[in-house]
């Protein structure tokens, strides 16, 4: 059995748990670990929760979505996610713009650490005080190129999107390559 | 008298129980095949301990168990140079910044740490010195070795029977089809969590444990307790002699084998499209 693995990412609270068990076949996984940080004098422990879930994809294949938290500190974990992913997904709750900040420096993080594609998922869209994509676009500020979708975690249609459309970038991202290779 | 021999021979559990027996007081150096222990008794006690290898000094220890933060270390560092232990122990305490109880159950733990590394190592030449103390300027505690002996004892048992598990590190690891319920309520450890990326047929274990620094006790210890969640499964290794662990990429993407990678990323659009 093959494994390929794709990662979902975001703030606290946007929803990476959620959007992972609507579409997994088992249980979503979540793990807690207990991390000291280096910077507190004292040693405070805080809990962190990794979900994974899996999409058999035939006999020959699986794949593994992992949803890891997205603070700086946790960066060796992205590092460790990254390697050999296909793309990931990142997670916005577009009902708290005070969270685009973050959302944008996970994003430039884990660009940094695996330059594979990856798509923005717009989150809770279902709320009445959710941004509009194209205004999250700018508080983002992405560029034209990457792909901005509406999102409702706990539809599993609406994550069937995100995963299709992160899926069409990564052929795109074959054609480029083979591309440059030509 | 020296008492000389190879840990092969005469195990640290015989050694240590002979230290408490006999209430000796001297130094045990261990020489092993990359790094030297030295471990001093007193009164059968255990008093000190150090490594070859790493900052045995009282702030480095203190840094180490995250007492000192990294800028309290250097900061401290940079400003007692030529400062004993002991002179820099008492310049704490009254500093306010530990209590003395502090400060000795650190270096406790360190010291016990140090020697509970001995039980791990199979082979090396050991010298014990009668009468020799620690150096003097040195702070020194004194532990009682039975509950050192009994925990390095089941320490042992664990290796021995770990290695019965899994015999080989020249095997592979695959998730396993179907997870069992109980999965919902795993907790992995930091270990567990480095080693998942690479669950992978195609990566031995010893490979495994090379990318993630994992010692080859730490590697098993990982591998069993994620096959006794139910997680993963051992399998024989596809991998070939020598290759390094491959990202889980496949090739033909990593390559840019347009065709292969194309209908694979289809195959993973049609089943998605189907859920
Ligand atoms: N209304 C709404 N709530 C959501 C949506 N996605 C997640 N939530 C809720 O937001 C909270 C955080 O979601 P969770 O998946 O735990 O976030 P995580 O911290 O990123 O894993 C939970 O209470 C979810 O039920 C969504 O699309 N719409
Ligand atoms: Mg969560």
């Amino acid at each position: 059995m093959q494994t390929l693995k794709m990662v979902v990412t975001g703030p606290f609270n946007a929803g990476k748990t959620e959007f992972i068990q609507s579409v997994s076949e088992i249980d979503v996984v979540s793990t807690e670990r207990r991390i000291s940080s280096e910077i507190e004098r004292i040693k405070e422990t805080t809990t962190v929760a990794m979900d994974f879930g899996r999409i058999t994809i035939d006999n020959e294949m699986a794949l593994y979505l992992f949803g890891t938290p997205g603070q700086k500190r946790f960066d060796f974990m992205w590092e460790i996610l990254s390697e050999g992913m296909l793309g990931f997904v990142v997670i916005v709750d577009s009902t708290r713009p005070e969270t685009f900040r973050e959302a944008r420096k996970i994003l430039e993080t884990f660009r940094a650490y695996a330059p594979t594609p990856y798509v923005v998922a717009a989150n809770k869209q279902d709320c009445d005080d959710a941004w509009e994509t194209d205004d999250m676009r700018i508080a983002l500020r992405l560029s034209h190129e990457i792909k901005i979708l509406d999102c409702v975690a706990m539809s599993k249609d609406s994550v069937k999107t995100v995963l299709l459309e992160l899926l069409y970038s990564i052929l795109a991202e074959l054609e480029a390559v083979d591309l440059q290779i030509a | 008298m020296a008492i000389k021999g190879n840990l092969h021979d005469f195990t640290l559990t015989q050694l240590l129980n002979l230290i408490n027996l006999a209430q000796k007081t001297g130094t045990l150096v261990v020489e092993g095949s990359n790094e030297a222990i030295e471990v001093f008794f007193t009164d059968g006690k255990l008093a000190y301990a150090q490594t070859g290898q790493e900052d045995n000094s009282l702030v480095g220890i203190l840094h180490k168990s995250q007492l000192l933060s990294s800028a309290q270390f250097r900061g401290i560092k940079a400003n007692v140079n030529g400062m004993s232990d002991k002179e820099l122990g008492l310049l704490l305490i009254n500093a306010n910044y530990f209590s003395q109880q502090d400060i000795l159950l650190s270096l406790q733990n360190h010291f016990v740490d140090v020697l509970n590394r001995l039980f791990t190592w199979m082979e090396g030449f050991f010298q014990f010195e009668t009468d020799v103390s620690p150096p003097e300027d040195k702070i020194t505690v004194r532990v009682n070795l039975e509950n050192i002996i009994l925990e390095g004892s089941r320490q042992i048992r664990e290796l021995e029977h770990l290695e019965e598990e899994i015999p080989s590190l020249e095997i592979g690891v695959k998730f396993v089809d179907r997870p069992g319920a109980n999965v919902a309520n795993l907790k992995l450890s930091t270990e567990e969590w480095r080693v998942i990326p690479y669950i992978d047929p195609k990566n031995t274990l010893r490979q495994i444990a090379k990318v993630t620094e994992l010692t080859d006790i730490e590697i098993r210890q990982v591998i069993y307790s994620l096959v006794q969640a139910g997680i993963v499964e051992m399998v024989r290794s596809i991998s070939h002699q020598g290759t390094p662990p491959s990202p889980r990429l496949p090739d033909h993407i990593v390559k840019g084998d347009k065709e292969e990678g194309k209908s694979l990323i289809f195959r993973i659009i049609d089943r998605i499209r189907s859920l």
